[in-house]
């Protein structure tokens, strides 16, 4: 059990430092979209979510699992769906008129 | 569920898990941005795919619904959204997000005690760091759209004994989290902590006003984040710790970013009540300090003086949002542009209510990405520049933030239009901005005042400029 700990430590602090030497370069036009985005992916509790759902019987914590899930779904989506809306409407400079 | 998951499933979780952070690069670049932010969601689609095939998952229709609930509710939501509202609806999904990794953690504590299981202590911690980590993006991601959406006031709320009355919840939610690893079994001592982290959340938001909510909104994307990463420590799955983590950096990175730009710590953004009073008291101060001259010309003279420069600099603040007036100032520089005039766009970090907020509303009304400088790009330029048009901007282009070391704002980088050869500023009147101090830059010789909201003056600029 520590051992999977220890593991899943190492695992969130590396990721970290790639979610730091990623971000760091993004420019500051786009960093609305990049905080939807990110935010739809912060959304992937619904993986969590889906397995408190998932037992056989219902009980309380399936309850709170679904409910979990939907609200994480919501997340995801409409996330995703923003930040494309968001981005589609960047342009280059169209040609003059 | 401490075993590990079959290897398929954790290798999709290894791609997705690539997707997110290739996704996450790709949006560092216009040209590049939307494509990453679909190869992020097939990342999810695959994430989400591989984990409905988990053995633990038997409950398939109750979860099929939930997801499609969830997709429905959210597509509604992302395409009616205003893209003046981006703030509030990004401040609404954190809480979701946050609300959801609480409620995994809830769900395995009470499934344990179903299950008459001893809970292990590291899974104990994780339950209840998650807890009040979601609990507190929940409630204070709720807050701060209320305040945002104008569903109850902007500015900081506070009481007597406030923080020592937060200390005390603090209090509460240790000694009940030290209660519950000793004896991991009861009920009650567990909703009374899930019930603390839900009122901390609530006090972390409300002393804080509406001038300083990029840096809430930055910082409950953080937050957002690290709480799914809790949720991943809570079941065991390195997807959501890896994802948790991506979005807590991130989120991190941007908090810092805008508490530079408002020249202020974070330490002093959340504890300080920023701007309580100083409102109505900077107004009167600026009452009577108005003794310098102002010159005020109209939309005529603002016309000629744009359209026989070389070179405008645009500067858009949030007045200029607020007033929909972001159409109008594009039609403006296109009627210039065809004159010859070059123009381009200075964008100050804070120029709307979240990070890069005032570039959307401007692509929105499109505004090539490429016409828009960011301050550190503009500064020098602005020597160059024959007209400084300023828009509903006030305390990011105050010259005592580099000057007066008296000032609250001395320090804060801003917008250094004063070194244009003429500065126009479009404004309602000689009020003061969210910092409550006077503007130095309004009794300059080189700058002159366009009374009147952004909107109307705008538009009159622009059947001005055609007539020239």
């Amino acid at each position: 059990m520590t051992e999977a700990l220890i593991a899943a430590l190492f695992v969130f602090v590396l990721a970290s430092f790639i979610g730091f030497e990623v971000i760091n370069k993004i420019p500051p036009t786009l960093h609305t979209p990049l905080m939807s985005g990110s935010n739809a992916i912060s959304g992937i509790a619904v993986l969590g979510a889906i397995v408190a759902a998932g037992a056989k019987d219902t009980s309380v914590s399936v309850i709170l699992g679904l409910i979990a899930v939907v609200l994480a779904t919501i997340n995801v989506v409409a996330g995703f769906l923003v930040t494309d809306r968001m981005l589609q409407m960047f342009k280059k400079k169209e040609i003059k008129a | 569920m401490s075993n590990f998951l079959p290897t398929g499933i954790q290798l999709t979780y290894l791609v997705a898990a690539s997707l997110f952070i290739l996704g996450l690069k790709k949006l560092g670049s216009p040209a590049t941005a939307r494509n990453g932010n679909i190869v992020a969601a097939v990342g999810m689609l695959l994430a989400i795919a591989a984990t409905m095939l988990d053995q633990h998952v038997l409950n398939y229709q109750m979860i099929l619904l939930g997801l499609a609930i969830g997709s429905g509710i959210g597509a509604i939501v992302a395409y009616k959204v205003q893209m003046t509202e981006m703030p509030q609806m990004v401040g609404l999904l954190n809480g979701l997000g946050g609300a959801a990794s609480a409620l995994v953690a809830v769900a395995e504590f009470w499934r344990l005690l179903d299950s008459s299981q001893s809970i292990p202590l590291d899974v104990n911690i994780s339950i209840l760091l998650d807890v009040l980590i979601g609990g507190v993006t929940f409630t204070g991601s709720f807050l701060a759209f209320a305040k945002l959406q104008g569903l109850i006031s902007g500015s900081p709320i506070t009481f007597p004994f406030q923080q020592p009355f937060n200390l005390l919840l603090l209090a509460a939610y240790v000694v009940g989290s030290v209660y519950l690893i000793i004896t991991p079994d009861s009920l009650p001592i567990f909703l009374g902590v899930v019930g603390v982290s839900l009122v901390l959340g609530v006090m972390f938001v409300i002393p804080i006003g509406g001038g300083d909510m990029p840096v809430v909104i930055s910082l409950l994307n953080s937050l957002s984040g690290v709480a799914a990463a809790a949720a991943g420590f809570v079941v065991m799955n390195n997807m959501l710790i890896i994802a948790g983590a991506l979005v807590g950096a991130s989120g991190l990175i941007l908090t810092e970013i805008m508490c530079k730009a408002m020249n202020r710590s974070l330490f002093s953004v959340l504890f300080s009540a920023f701007g309580t009073g100083s409102s109505s008291g900077g107004a009167a101060a600026s009452g009577g300090a108005t003794d310098q001259t102002v010159r005020s010309i109209d939309a005529e003279e603002g016309a000629m003086m744009l359209g026989y420069a070389r070179s405008v600099v645009i500067v858009p603040g949030y007045g200029m949002a607020v007033a929909q007036a972001q159409h109008s100032v594009r039609e403006l520089s296109d009627q210039l542009e065809k004159m010859g005039v070059d123009v381009k766009y200075a964008i100050h970090p804070v120029a709307g209510r979240m990070p890069g907020h005032m570039n959307v509303l401007l692509a929105e009304a499109n505004v090539p990405y490429t016409q828009l400088y960011d301050m550190d790009d503009i500064n020098p330029q602005f020597e160059q520049a024959d007209v400084a048009l300023v828009i509903g901007a006030n305390d990011v282009v105050n010259p005592a933030a580099r000057s007066d070391k008296n000032s609250p704002i001395y320090g804060m980088p801003i917008l250094e239009v004063d070194r244009a050869k003429q500065t126009i500023v479009i404004k309602r009147g000689m009020s003061t901005g969210f910092a409550g101090v006077d503007n130095e830059l309004f009794y300059k010789d080189k700058t002159t005042m366009l009374f009147g909201s952004a909107k109307d003056m705008v538009a009159k600029l622009v059947s001005e400029v055609k007539q020239l």
